[in-house]
């Protein structure tokens, strides 16, 4: 079909953007990261309120926590929690400071998310060490 | 105006999402390096201070307020990722009632999460 010379194609576009066929820069990385961080912690979350209830109810209860956090499973949770919130906080002040116009650019951009991948490994390593030294 | 919203977007316009995503950022935050500076300089924490930390008011307000920003944060969060990965092109034309039963269920858990925190933290 054609109107005023512009041909009208109705078939199916292909759609060029598919992230599964490119290969994705290190700031795709940051950013998928980002977004699971986020969903692990939304589960998370579950965990942290027992937590949180058992050590404010009674006494008995926050020495029962006290006593599971020297239990391997409670620390390897703990510290995967720990790693996920490390990591999607920092990715987040990334964000922050991008809308304040830093690091904007293709450059700044990669380098930014170099520097919070850096960061976000540290906190995790001394993450680990807060729960097993 | 031919604005198109979403009904299940958390304030119903990407702006008021992006600023209250920011927002509620900024309040967990100082939630968590306070947490975390707190319970590293009390590594011998018994019951009774750590019942009384929370029960001082400041604590209180900083903890419902975090209750809050954590609600709505994970909704608007959760929002997005479904949004862009449970979608017709991606998943074909079961997406859309596929998403909006993770939608309903993500809202749901959200809610839970809020009543149970909030009974935590206020009945100090």
């Amino acid at each position: 079909m054609q109107i005023y010379g512009v041909y009208i194609v109705n078939k199916k576009r292909p759609v060029n953007l598919d992230i599964g066929t490119i290969q994705l820069p290190i700031t795709s990385y940051v950013s998928i990261l980002h977004r699971v961080s986020g969903v692990v912690l939304f589960a998370s979350i579950a965990l942290f309120l027992w937590v949180l209830d058992a050590s404010l109810s009674s006494e008995e209860s926050f020495n029962a926590v006290k006593e599971c956090m020297g239990g391997t499973l409670c620390q390897l949770i703990i510290w995967a929690s720990l790693a996920a919130l490390a990591y999607h906080m920092v990715a987040g002040i990334r964000h922050l400071i991008m809308d304040f116009g830093i690091g904007e650019t293709l450059e700044g951009g990669r380098l930014g998310a170099v520097i919070a991948l850096i960061i976000a490994a540290v906190l995790i390593v001394l993450a680990g060490v807060w729960v097993w030294v | 105006m031919g604005m198109i919203t979403n009904v299940t977007s958390f304030g119903r316009s990407g702006l008021s999402d992006w600023l209250l995503q920011r927002a509620t950022a900024v309040v967990m935050a100082v939630y968590t390096v306070f947490v975390v500076f707190y319970l590293l300089t009390n590594p011998d924490l018994n019951y009774g201070q750590w019942v009384a930390l929370n029960s001082h008011i400041c604590m209180k307000v900083l903890n419902v307020l975090t209750v809050f920003s954590i609600a709505i944060h994970a909704w608007i969060g959760l929002w997005a990722v479904l949004t862009d990965y449970v979608t017709v092109r991606l998943l074909g034309p079961k997406a859309t009632p596929l998403r909006i039963f993770f939608q309903l269920g993500m809202i749901t858990v959200t809610l839970v999460y809020l009543i149970w925190a909030l009974d935590i933290v206020w009945g100090i």
